[in-house]
């Protein structure tokens, strides 16, 4: 069945799998189980990733990233996610989505000053939009950066900032002017700045490993150094921003859905019931067949609008697509192999279980899948 | 220092070997051809050395199809070129073929070390990197856990079930490694970019002074079975009291294992 998607794939993405597994193999999946029940995961990990060349695949190579497409970063972060701690690759993946607004609006020395320490794993960095008050509607940040000489003073709040709690650089978006979507711009706020605290770390449904924060912003002087990009440039750059952290979810979605139906399968195939496996039961069969034909589907479409952002191609309302259909097949997939697990499936012990806790972030992050049919209605006329 | 790292492309470990229609060797499709796992380690110490020493790292492989993927991975861990030796005649040969192709491939670059995994994890036979250090008139050290270079010297480590045998010698030598040799290190997106432009040169048998004749296996393979399928288990009754006992029984009296 996999040969679907051998298209996709040349021979670097399948080597870069290959080790990512590897990686994976040793660093990952021995301790995922503890580090979901202690809610954080080793800190020593992002060294180790960085060493072994896992984050970052599609930065630029100048920056210490891998230089790859599209389809590497894929392939490295489904094989992240076999590693059974969805928490543990949102927060190594937290840089994917800080990163890429310095990259976009951020001048050389920036670059140089802020990416590569994160992607040899000596930093961690988070991206800071969401308020208490605002969630989708980003034009409602009032999180404020008030220009002072040579610096601007930050004050605000900010909230469900994914590993916020251990950041050394968060980057933060802020109010410089009323206008609601051209005021807002970017600064780098870094661990240790005066004012700049973590009000606490947030306890959640699923990704426990990961580490969720509400920040508090008390006039914390920021130098004119760590403003990215022009004032103002903010709104345009986490738009784009939006569409990789989409696409990212998205498989996100497909890759708990391809770990569930593995996980039931396998299930089916070991616990009896009534004097046989109850995968010789045609209604558990069925099961696995709608869960098996939904998972594809959600691959196909993300992969297709990949190749599409690979070609260059402008994909808003297509990724909004794939992240809303593949969070719905990632909570119908877990939720349908907790069902074959039946009573082992209610309980903390049991993989699934925490799949189905996981999958219905999918529909939230990233933009609500109601945010998302907006999006996708706007380009319908 | 010029290193030799001989490479073979196995099955992965994972894969579900069957017999091929005809009973005449194993069913090909759908395997994935990796390098064998005791190669690995050896890979990672010739690069090491190279890295070390400096000088060059080549890798060499018989083989077609997959076998330069392979090679390209190799390459992106660290290899500077690769000799892919690709000629038909080379499938079906035997042990003493393959030798006579690298050692053929090997002799053309004048290398101080070759290096190989212990065995192929596909046949594990172990025979081929004997016959090369044989055909190339070199030592041949075997089932080496550490390895290392001193002066003109190699030092080797051969690991002898409990007790460890220090070897020193002059080079160049044949090593064959142990897997636990070296941890090979993860191979990054760049270098696996970087790999796809490396030199990477294909030679038929002619090339390398040899033909089909020369390599003409001197036993085949008349037929592949395959193992007798396990009997099912049996389930023991009763409380757990009763089934202790019966297992007991059944350890002693038909296992005879206690």
């Amino acid at each position: 069945m996999s040969s679907l998607f051998d298209r996709y794939f040349d021979d670097s993405h399948r080597t870069l799998r290959t080790e990512v597994a590897r990686f994976v193999a040793a660093e990952i999946a021995p301790y995922a189980d503890r580090w979901e029940e202690d809610a954080s995961f080793d800190v020593g990990l992002y060294r180790k990733a960085g060493a072994a060349g896992v984050l970052g695949p599609t930065f630029p190579t100048a920056l210490g990233g891998g230089g790859g497409d599209v389809f590497h970063g894929i392939v490295a972060a489904e094989e992240l996610l076999k590693g059974g701690s969805t928490g543990t690759v949102a927060g190594l993946g937290s840089l994917e989505i800080a990163l890429p607004p310095i990259l976009a609006l951020g001048d050389d020395a920036q670059k140089q000053r802020f990416v590569p320490p994160v992607l040899r794993g000596e930093q961690i960095a988070a991206l800071a939009i969401t308020e208490p008050g605002t969630g989708s509607d980003v034009a409602g940040v009032r999180t404020r950066a008030a220009r002072d000489g040579d610096s601007y003073v930050i004050t605000g709040s900010k909230t469900f900032i994914t590993s916020g709690v251990r950041a050394d650089l968060v980057i933060t978006l802020a109010r410089t002017s009323e206008d609601p979507h051209g005021g807002l711009t970017f600064f780098v706020v870094e661990r240790g700045m005066p004012g700049f605290t973590v009000s606490k770390a947030l306890k959640k449904t699923g990704w426990w490993a990961s580490d969720t924060a509400e920040l508090s912003f008390d006039g914390v002087r920021v130098p004119l150094a760590n403003r990215i990009g022009p004032e103002g440039s903010g709104f345009i750059a986490l738009m784009q921003n939006f569409e990789n952290e989409r696409l990212m979810l998205a498989i996100q979605g497909h890759a708990l859905a391809e770990r569930a139906l593995e996980l039931a399968r396998a299930y089916a195939n070991e616990r009896e019931a009534f004097g046989r496996k109850i995968s010789k039961f045609q209604v558990i069969r069925h099961k696995l067949a709608d869960m098996a034909t939904r998972t594809a589907s959600a691959k196909a479409l993300t992969y297709a609008v990949a190749a599409e952002m690979k070609r260059g191609g402008s994909v808003v309302a297509e990724v909004a697509m794939a992240k809303n259909h593949a969070a719905e097949v990632a909570e119908f997939v877990c939720r349908e192999a907790v069902q074959v697990y039946g009573g082992m499936g209610y309980m903390r012990e049991a993989p699934v279980e925490r799949l189905a806790r996981d999958a219905r972030l999918l529909a939230i992050g990233g933009g609500t899948t109601e945010i998302m049919r907006e999006i996708i209605s706007k380009t319908m006329g | 220092m010029k290193v030799g790292v001989c490479i073979k492309s196995t099955p992965d470990a994972d894969t579900r070997l069957k017999v091929a229609a005809g009973a005449t060797g194993i069913e090909t499709a759908g395997i994935k051809w990796v390098i064998s796992d005791y190669e690995k380690g050896a890979l990672e110490v010739g690069v090491s050395l190279k890295e070390k020493l400096g000088g060059e790292c080549v890798l060499y492989s018989v083989g077609s199809g997959d076998t330069e993927k392979n090679l390209r991975d190799g390459l992106a861990l660290g290899g500077d070129r690769a000799v892919m030796v690709d000629d038909a005649a080379t499938k079906g040969t035997d042990a003493l073929g393959i030798a006579k192709a690298l050692a053929a491939a090997i002799k053309l670059d004048g290398l101080d070390i070759v290096l190989c995994g212990r065995q192929a994890t596909d046949d594990e036979n172990s025979q081929v990197p004997a016959m090369v250090a044989e055909l190339l008139g070199w030592p041949h050290i075997s089932f080496v856990g550490a390895f290392a270079i001193d002066g003109t010297d190699f030092v080797a480590s051969r690991n002898m079930g409990g007790a460890t045998e220090k070897v020193r010698g002059a080079l160049p030598v044949v090593v064959t490694t142990e897997d636990t040799i070296a941890t090979p290190r993860y191979v990054k997106l760049p270098e696996i970019m970087k790999a796809k432009s490396k030199k990477l040169e294909k030679k038929n048998l002619a090339a390398l002074g040899l033909s089909a004749e020369a390599i003409a296996p001197a036993a085949t393979f008349s037929a592949y079975s395959p193992p007798p399928s396990r009997p099912a288990g049996r389930k023991l009754a009763g409380d757990a009291a009763a089934q202790a006992k019966e297992l007991v029984r059944l350890l002693r009296e038909e296992a005879k294992v206690i």
